[in-house]
């Protein structure tokens, strides 16, 4: 991760020497206090509602261990929207609305869901190669799909390519609508159902003594993480928009014990992370924006993992440290009594706060 | 089929190539549940690769191998450093790590892509075989080995012949260490092949496949191949060594069968071919997938036959049981309607339809009654059921009133004589009379 930091840094610094100049800063600054045009507020703001989605439910996808289950599930969506994309030619429309190409990606996208639980209720095969076969076998679907647009579509690929990076500049205000509103339902469905996602994340078999529907609320977790990724797509790209589901959630654990600020946390430096994303994506168009929220919410994790109070790297070296400080201190002391000493003290047994 | 020795030769080639290498190491990432660190892997050698470019500003094998190697470690060794520091379970810690990796690579690539127009990202991620043109070949076989034309051969197949040669020599050396690494890490640590040394080789040989890779199926097919044809074998067989066979047998027809898939199919209706990577990709997903349909032993084909076969045998115990008890209590046949009466199982007429076809009911003239053959079978079952009760109750402390219900579960079970437990006891529990052993023949 400190790599990851060092090498955004120097990124950042790089394009300095070549073309980031007072002007550049200014429109950074601009973009950032949302003062550069309608359209690109939307998008930011668009995005920014979507990372705290993502966050929200990020969340119970990594209690729920379905993290890799989401990229998988992304992955699978390429062949979708490749026949979206045919199809709508086929008929006569336009194949690069956002709608149509959705259901498409949501088609094979949940269909590369199915197949991951057949996998697993065939019992053979463990989750991890469930997963990644899934994966690789539907993307490669999806690159053939890909070639035989860009060979044999008079329109080419173009509508298609945005949504294996991420393109945020090429989403159109209806498009931020539809986004936003996918984002608020299932914004409120976790606020509804935040008690039996819980439990349901924390103890299925507890729930399910109590007599609660466990594999309706699954469902409807999955059916959460579907959405989220669908929006997603057009935003962070399909092989990082996962990112958007784990990075904040993982970045939260490090703060809290406690599920309820676990979530918002994991809201905030979601929202934090695409808003920082979609902003720098916006001044310096030429990188895709999904790797882009990527690093910027990648840097929070980071500073996450480094710096938080009680979990965080420094803190634990720090109390490690101590702790063998500590030790010495008690084999001295051990030493100046001789009589008593029978080698080192167990190590944390001593009273050394916490 | 026209192929052509320039065109074709050389993407063939790399397609077999790739398919057999990821094919066999995939085998011991499937066996130690590390899919999903080949997944990581493969997404989060593409920095390593540009870092690697970017610092010699050469595209030279050695050093994109050792940018892979590096990065594969560096993979590891943070996914290791977030799932214990955050406490994450490890697929959330593997999710973070190539995640941030990968993006990492791509604006990395975008970046140089200004100064070098030589790094495509869009060929790192779904491959260019199609691109691997032998321009020098020869128009006849005779010219095939002259200086001129081998000079022209793609550097990218030399590479690929040294990385998959090494694999094999690698996993064809260090078989016995990987396969109890595979199966007791624990055990290997013990016996003196450090596992986690194994983790690390193993860990830098799949990072250096995937290198090797990249050029003809892109960083992300590769995870298809390395797990595709693994996993299909490991459902044929048991067997580590005969799955390392098979496995790299189904990679071998993978390769060939994706990339005639690609460029030969859609010419048969007068179009360009498509993506060969993509192609194999999805062949090594059908056969997959044909594999778990009719895998000998464990295809759910094989699973509902067996099922099917299971569930007739037990009811034709069923119904044997039944007449006996009948008979025992003085009806001496049985009539349709009394059976139908307490019946359970599937359906009556096809059981007693398949008894009667194996010689086991006579059913002249409406009642049933036993035949010999059927007669000594339903002995045999009364016999275990009773002295399971017998058991149950003795050796359990399960009251007598309740312990019917497991033994006409444990009858069915032939492996298991329950005499050898508690010797021959006269009466059952209920005080009923426990047949003797039929001996055999």
């Amino acid at each position: 991760m400190m790599l990851t930091a060092r090498i955004l840094a120097s990124e950042l610094a790089d394009s300095t020497h070549s073309s980031f100049s007072a002007s550049t800063l200014d429109t950074l600054i601009q973009v950032l206090t949302f003062r550069s045009g309608y359209n690109t507020n939307l998008v930011i703001a668009g995005t920014a509602l979507l990372g705290f989605a993502a966050g929200i439910i990020g969340v119970f996808a990594m209690l729920r261990k379905r993290s890799l289950v989401a990229d998988a599930l992304s992955h699978a969506t390429l062949p979708g929207i490749c026949m979206a994309f045919l199809l709508a030619a086929f008929i006569g429309q336009a194949g690069r609305t956002l709608p149509v190409l959705l259901i498409g990606a949501g088609f094979t996208g949940v269909l590369g869901v199915l197949c991951i639980q057949m996998i697993l209720r065939h019992g053979r095969l463990r989750e991890d190669v469930a997963i990644t076969v899934v994966l690789g076998a539907f993307f490669g679907a999806g690159v053939v799909g890909l070639s035989y647009i860009q060979a044999h579509s008079a329109a080419g690929s173009a509508g298609i390519t945005r949504f294996i990076y991420g393109q945020a500049a090429s989403m159109q205000p209806s498009d931020v609508v539809i986004m936003a509103w996918i984002c608020g339902i299932s914004l409120l469905a976790c606020m509804l159902l935040f008690k039996e996602f819980t439990i349901v994340c924390f103890n299925d078999s507890y729930a399910r003594t109590l007599g609660w529907p466990v594999e309706r609320l699954d469902l409807g977790i999955m059916a959460l993480i579907v959405l989220v990724t669908l929006v997603g797509l057009q935003t962070a790209g399909l092989i990082l928009v996962v990112a958007l589901l784990i990075l904040p959630a993982a970045s939260a654990r490090f703060w809290t014990d406690r599920i309820r600020s676990m979530v918002l946390l994991s809201g905030l430096f979601g929202a934090t992370g695409c808003w920082l994303g979609s902003t720098l994506s916006a001044v310096f168009p030429r990188y895709p924006t999904g790797a882009v929220i990527v690093l910027t919410s990648g840097l929070l994790f980071a500073l996450s993992m480094l710096f938080a109070p009680r979990r965080g790297l420094i803190h634990l070296l720090r109390r490690r440290g101590r702790l063998q400080l500590h030790d010495l201190q008690a084999v001295a002391v051990h030493a100046d009594g001789a009589p008593g000493f029978r080698g080192l003290p167990h190590r944390g047994s001593g009273s050394v706060d916490s | 089929m026209n192929l052509s020795l320039g065109l074709d030769l050389f993407p063939l080639t790399a397609a077999i190539l790739v398919s057999v290498g990821c094919g066999l190491l995939g085998n011991f990432l499937v066996l130690r549940r590390l899919s999903l660190m080949g997944d990581a892997i493969s997404h989060s050698v593409l920095p390593g690769i540009v870092i690697a470019f970017l610092l010699f500003t050469t595209r030279s094998a050695g050093v994109l191998l050792l940018g892979a190697a590096i990065a594969g470690v560096v993979t590891v060794v943070l996914v290791e450093v977030v799932r214990q520091v955050g406490r994450v379970e490890s697929s959330a810690a593997i999710g973070v790590v190539f995640t941030v990796l990968f993006a990492l690579g791509v604006l990395l690539i975008e970046q140089a892509a200004v100064r070098h127009a030589d790094l495509d990202a869009d060929c790192l991620l779904y491959g260019q075989l199609e691109t691997l043109l032998w321009y020098g070949a020869p128009d006849d076989l005779s010219g095939l080995f002259s200086a001129s034309t081998l000079s022209a051969i793609p550097p990218q197949i030399y590479l690929l012949c040294i990385t998959v040669t090494i694999v094999f020599l690698g996993v064809g050396f260090l078989y016995k260490e990987l396969r109890i690494a595979a199966f007791d890490p624990l055990l290997s640590t013990s016996l003196g092949f450090h596992a986690t040394a194994l983790h690390y080789l193993l860990m830098i040989m799949v990072a250096a496949m995937t290198v090797a890779s990249f050029e003809a199926v892109g960083s992300i097919l590769v995870i298809a191949l390395l797990v595709c044809p693994a996993a299909t074998a490991r459902l044929l067989t048991d067997r580590l060594s005969v799955q390392l066979l098979l496995s790299v047998v189904i990679a071998f027809f993978c390769g060939i069968g994706g990339y005639l898939g690609a460029t030969v199919v859609p010419g048969l209706w007068g179009k360009d071919s498509v993506n060969a990577a993509g192609a194999i990709a999805t062949v090594a997903g059908g056969l997959l997938a044909i594999g778990l349909l009719v895998a000998p032993r464990y295809g759910s084909l094989a699973r509902w036959l067996r099922h099917r076969r299971n569930t007739s045998a037990i009811a034709i115990d069923d119904l044997l049981t039944t007449l006996y008890r009948v008979a025992e209590s003085g009806g001496d046949r049985c009539s349709f309607e009394d059976l139908k009466a307490g019946w359970s199982g599937p359906k009556l007429h096809q059981v007693i339809a398949s008894a009667s076809r194996r010689g086991m009911i006579a059913v002249e003239g409406g009642p049933l009654s036993l035949t010999p053959n059927g007669r000594q079978r339903a002995e045999e079952l009364i016999r275990r059921h009773r002295l399971w009760e017998h058991y149950l109750v003795d050796e359990a402390s399960i009251p007598a009133d309740h312990v019917h219900d497991t033994a006409e579960v444990l009858e069915h079970i032939e492996a298991i004589d329950p005499a050898d437990e508690i010797g021959t006891p006269n009466r059952d529990p209920h005080g009923k009379p426990i047949p003797p052993k039929h001996e055999e023949g």
